[in-house]
């Protein structure tokens, strides 16, 4: 039997993240994610690959999930809202990605657009995976986080950089890099180079 | 402009922005909805259609922008010759200032220089302005918000081009578009549309390519060989397989708009805009009351 139980095609993966889980998992799968999610983007992965971490009191990074957003927050009354929650651009965390995997035993990074060689190694080393989420989907990934429970930085990083902490339910996402070494980004783009050639040796001089 | 005048045109303004914001057009999710049913059901090219569509209709339903990168805003107008352009001009960036106040676009505009976000969209070059008076007594509006992720993949090729194999001639052209669609793989959050120009300089090549995305996605060009480039092109990046956001599928590309200007004779530029599924656009007629009279898109 799978580890992880399938519903309308997406694997469901349920906190609390464990390495087998996430072993589990090959690039092109769907799959759905219920529990915490952290973002963190430029200035958090700056930070933390710089000796630095929060208090675990506040933020537990050791087995989390780190969701490259800088979500757009309002402030309810007293609880914090996402109102557009799309992931951003995961390459840009690729100097500092491998390090962060390790230290904290990261079990997933989501974000868009991939990322490079060092993460995929990472990832197949400490058991970690990288999810793609749909780019621009701010709405339906919005809707997904059911709440938000705290924030920590957002003195110190601003509010699009801080680590917002969100409760998500079924969030949808794309095994990208598995934790076996594979990388949905290089497969596609070897192959579509290939029939590049084809096509533009098709249309000739 | 009397302040009547003022207030409508502001509010108009407004309204524009609001909607390019929250709703995309007809015409580009018409063709959203033919890449979704193509795509095999249980792939991920599908599942990531289906976000797509679905997020269409919250953003509309809740009137919040489609994508969290409301991009550049970029006007296109036609107003009245009698019209004090120095008034128009600061009437759009008051509206611009209330729409981000309002939340219809996001605090997006940053000083290269220093870093600092200005906060209220407003700065040089900010927003792109495009005016032109015309004889007629009412102004067409139209505007275009453009991502940062997909402008970021735009390219320009200077023919002839040994890495992609490109001659200074259509097929050439053919060749740099192919090669820019197989670069913005996995970046632009595509299905894309392609905005081309053949010729000009590096400046107005990129400037009409861009506006290649204020025609429909079903038009024809006027020109039956630009006509038969867009179709090919097309159909040739769908055989690649890049897929939405790059998981691999049929819809690559949802179309090509390809336009031409005179160049020098040293000079062969190809420009190409990329533009995401995400795709912003609206207008509208607007009376010389300053009420919104039709929408174009
Ligand atoms: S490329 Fe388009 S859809 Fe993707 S994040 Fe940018 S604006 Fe949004």
């Amino acid at each position: 039997m799978a580890l992880l139980e399938k519903i309308d095609g997406a694997y469901q993966l349920i906190e609390p993240f464990t390495e087998e889980k996430v072993r589990s998992l090959r690039v092109g799968d769907m799959v759905e994610i219920t529990g915490e999610l952290l973002t963190g983007r430029d200035a958090v992965h700056k930070w933390l690959d710089s000796g630095n971490e929060p208090p675990e009191s506040e933020v537990r990074l050791k087995n989390s999930i780190i969701y490259h957003c800088g979500p757009v927050m309002m402030k309810k009354g007293k609880k914090w809202v996402a109102t557009a929650a799309g992931p951003t651009t995961s390459i840009r965390e690729e100097p500092y990605q491998a390090k962060i995997i390790e230290k904290f035993g990261l079990k997933a990074v989501i974000g868009k657009g991939g990322m490079g060689e060092k993460t995929k190694i990472a990832c197949k080393n400490f058991g970690c995976v990288y999810l793609h989420a749909v780019g621009g989907a701010a709405q339906v990934l919005a809707e997904r986080i059911t709440s938000v429970d705290g924030v920590f930085g957002l003195e110190q990083f601003g509010s699009p950089e801080a680590i917002w902490k969100l409760k998500v339910e079924r969030f949808p996402v794309v095994v990208t890099i598995d934790a076996h070494g594979n990388s949905l980004h290089q497969e596609i783009e070897a192959e579509s180079g290939e029939k590049l050639k084809e096509v533009i040796s098709k249309i000739g001089k | 402009m009397n302040s009547t005048l003022k207030k409508k045109l502001h509010d108009s303004l407004v309204e524009i922005l609001r909607k390019t914001s929250a709703e995309l057009p007809d015409d580009v999710f018409e063709a959203i909805e033919s890449g979704r049913k193509i795509e095999e059901s249980g792939s991920s090219a599908k599942y990531a259609m289906d976000i797509i569509c679905d997020n269409v209709g919250i953003a509309k339903r809740k009137s919040q922008p489609l994508c969290q990168d409301t991009g550049t805003v970029l006007f296109y107008i036609h107003f009245p010759q009698k019209t004090d352009f120095d008034e128009l001009q600061n009437l759009i960036k008051k509206a611009v200032v209330t729409a981000t106040k309002k939340g219809y676009l996001r605090q997006n505009s940053v000083d290269s220089i220093t870093g600092k976000n200005s906060g209220n969209n407003i700065g040089p070059g900010a927003p792109v302005i495009h005016a032109e008076p015309w004889k007629k007594e009412d102004f067409e509006i139209k505007l275009m918000l453009k991502g940062g992720g997909c402008e970021n993949v735009g390219a320009q090729y200077s023919l002839p081009d040994s890495r992609v194999g490109a001659g200074r001639d259509l097929k050439g052209v053919e060749k740099c578009i192919l090669d820019a669609v197989q670069n913005a793989q996995g970046k632009g959050c595509g299905p894309g549309i392609l905005g081309v120009c053949i010729g000009g300089d590096r400046g107005t090549g990129y400037a009409a390519s861009k506006e290649q995305f204020l025609r429909k996605i079903g038009d024809r060009n006027r020109d039956a060989t630009l006509a038969a480039l867009e179709a090919r092109v097309t159909e040739e990046a769908n055989q690649l397989g890049i897929g939405p956001m790059g998981f691999g599928g049929k819809t690559t590309l949802l179309a090509t708009k390809v336009t031409a200007l005179n160049r020098v004779p040293a000079s062969f530029f190809v420009s190409v805009s990329y533009m995401c599924w995400a795709f912003r656009r609206q207008g509208a007629r607007v009376n010389k009351k300053g009420e919104i009279q039709k929408w174009l898109y």
